[in-house]
């Protein structure tokens, strides 16, 4: 399994799209590491320099309809090859939440108050994901704890680390 | 209790149930093309599962960045072309046959009415235009796709959306679908299958059925679908004659995919049309749609014409009326992607190639390329864009680049006229 705990990079926005995460430009690279250096380039945030944000977080946190736009897996990987393996919203775009899971990463849906709450409680932020449990433990100015629902055959593929190795076994 | 359509098609293609919420479907078509298969390729050869399930079931295209433009570009062709020739696919497309996917597919009868479809790219939802389950998913569901011939789904919640009212003359399948996004927003359908229905979608044809599928993805929907009907059957007729008697008798057997007068819904809306103008978006969201009207001198240096939305015959022809005798405005360039080979040989043998360019539109080769920036006809910073494409995400067609989605007879007008006005005044 992977790891799924780190330091939080906030982004402060709704409908960040696929776009945003990684330009289609960089869609002809064959490799996924290679994508590592434009993670977010075209995401244009208050405050948000992608170049230096980045390198320390381990979870992101953001608002609704996170990963919306196009399929490419390239937005999910190029989080992946930054070693960021949550990313915690009000909601996700099916085929980003999809792809997350497919990956045995973690997509987590919180209500929006929840939401609201982490992000009062930066902007430097702790976050620690007990699957088995589902919550969020988070540490930053205060300490909290947050239930969410983790479906169970999201969890399988998450144990499985992934679903191309779940399918290959079952199917 | 009855059931949707998309009930239907997961009843009779379900292979497994992995938990109360999820399905596993077995797959009709695996549809793929060369940006988001290699990487599925690489891994499976990597893992010693070089692997089909059904070579006949998978549907291959080059057709984002083609010719390639490049080492890299040509690269990826070369896995998916080596690929395609490893496990016999006989269904490849390469240059002088391919086209847009999601154009070039339909057309060449792969789709039908109670399908499971997939593919790398997420205006699959095309494809619902034909009765079908088509939806977009990543690499990873495509790679296990190609190898085992099974996608993993929620079980589907649809909105029925009903289209009544008068169409408007001047007004498309593309201005509808823009309004109702407006409405619904970008995540207005998210996780949803939102079925089209009404009078105004029964008379469409299936070109337009496919530009109103093809946007469901930018409210976030699922899949778009239609009920299969005459109009579907009409356009299969060429491939589904051996399999029945008549058209009637086509379109008799295709009702088993209708949904139940009785069938349960997430919600219901309704959409009366008669009333609505062209429809344009202004933002980096498509959802940020106004009517024409609040657009109306907003200067463009780019118009093109084309994509899996707006790049079949019918939207030529239309675009072609107000091209006819008109020059491109000054400063302003012109492009035109006719979306496969055979809207191509069709516009040529009905004269619309020599209208669009002696308007003074470059015409391209069928291809996907500027619609997501990657070639032919990529914008600069700042510069502007009318366009018969699907999104307007910041950096879309070029970093720096701003992109007004619109029905192609809006693009034709402005490009004579080189701001966004309303054709219908033309
Ligand atoms: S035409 Fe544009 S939206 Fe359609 S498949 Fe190609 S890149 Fe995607």
């Amino acid at each position: 399994m992977k790891k799924f705990s780190g330091s939080v990079l906030f982004l402060d926005r709704s409908d960040i799209n696929t776009d945003e995460i990684i330009p289609a430009k960089y869609l002809t690279e064959n490799s996924k590491l290679a994508l590592k250096p434009y993670i977010l380039e075209d995401l244009k945030l208050d405050g948000f320099n992608p170049a230096t944000d980045v390198q320390k977080a381990g979870v992101v946190v953001t608002r609704g309809n996170f990963g919306c736009g196009s399929s490419r897996e390239h937005a999910v990987w190029v989080f992946e090859v930054n070693d960021i393996n949550v990313v915690i919203g009000e909601g996700f775009a099916r085929i980003f939440r999809q792809n997350m899971f497919n990956c045995g990463m973690l997509a987590i849906e919180l209500s929006p108050q929840d939401i609201d709450t982490l992000f009062k409680m930066g902007p430097t932020l702790e976050i620690v994901v007990d699957i088995e449990r589902e919550i969020v433990q988070a540490k930053g100015s205060t300490e909290a704890t947050f239930p969410f629902k983790l479906n169970s055959f999201d969890k399988e593929l998450v144990k499985a680390g992934g679903w191309l190795a779940y399918a290959d076994k079952k199917y | 209790m009855g059931k949707t359509i998309a009930e239907k098609i997961f009843d009779t293609h379900r292979r497994d149930n992995p938990s109360g919420e999820n399905v596993v479907l077995d797959l009709d078509v695996v549809m793929c093309h060369e940006i988001t298969t290699p990487i599925a390729i690489n891994d499976l050869v990597e893992r010693g599962l070089d692997k089909v399930f059904d070579p006949s079931k998978i549907k291959v295209v080059i057709d984002h960045v083609t010719p390639s433009k490049d080492s890299k570009t040509a690269t990826q062709a070369k896995i998916l072309r080596d690929w395609a020739h490893r496990h016999k696919i006989i269904d490849f497309f390469d240059i002088g046959s391919n086209g847009v996917c999601h154009a070039l597919f339909p057309e060449k009868g792969f789709v039908r009415p109670g399908y499971t479809i997939i593919m790398g790219d997420s205006h699959t939802c095309t494809h619902g235009a034909f009765g079908a389950f088509a939806a977009g998913v990543g690499t990873t569901d495509l790679e296990v796709g190609i190898f085992k011939g099974v996608c993993s789904f929620r079980l589907p919640e649809t909105m029925k959306i009903n289209i009544v009212g008068t169409l408007p003359k001047g007004v498309y399948a593309k201005d509808i679908i823009l309004y109702i996004i407006k409405k619904l927003t970008v995540n207005g359908a998210t996780d949803k299958v939102m079925e089209f229905v009404g009078p105004v979608v029964d008379a469409m044809s299936m070109e337009s059925r496919m530009t109103l599928c093809n946007m469901a993805i930018e409210a976030g929907g699922t899949c778009g679908v239609c009920m299969p009907d005459k109009v579907t059957a009409e356009y299969l007729w060429p491939f589904i004659k051996g399999e029945y008697t008549s058209v009637d008798a086509a379109v008799e057997d295709f009702k088993k995919w209708h949904s139940d007068s009785d069938a349960r819904y997430s919600s219901e809306l309704t959409f009366d049309i008669s009333n609505i103008v062209p429809q344009i978006t202004y933002g980096f969201k498509p959802d940020e749609v106004k009517d024409v009207t609040e657009l109306e001198g907003t200067p463009v240096d780019q118009v093109y014409i084309g994509s899996c939305t707006n790049g079949r015959i019918e939207d030529l022809r239309e675009a072609a009326q107000v091209l006819k005798g008109r020059k491109l405005a000054p400063g302003v360039r012109g492009i035109l992607a006719p979306a496969t080979p055979l809207v191509y040989t069709t516009a040529m043998n009905e004269g619309i190639i020599q209208i669009f360019m002696e308007a003074g539109f470059c015409v391209t080769n069928p291809t996907c390329g500027a619609c997501l920036g990657m070639s032919n006809g990529v914008l600069a910073a700042g510069e502007v864009c009318a366009s018969t494409t699907n999104r307007n995400f910041n950096g879309r067609m070029g970093k720096g680049g701003m992109v007004h989605l619109m029905s192609p007879r809006s693009a034709a007008a402005a490009a004579v006229k080189g701001v966004i006005t309303d054709h219908r005044l033309l």
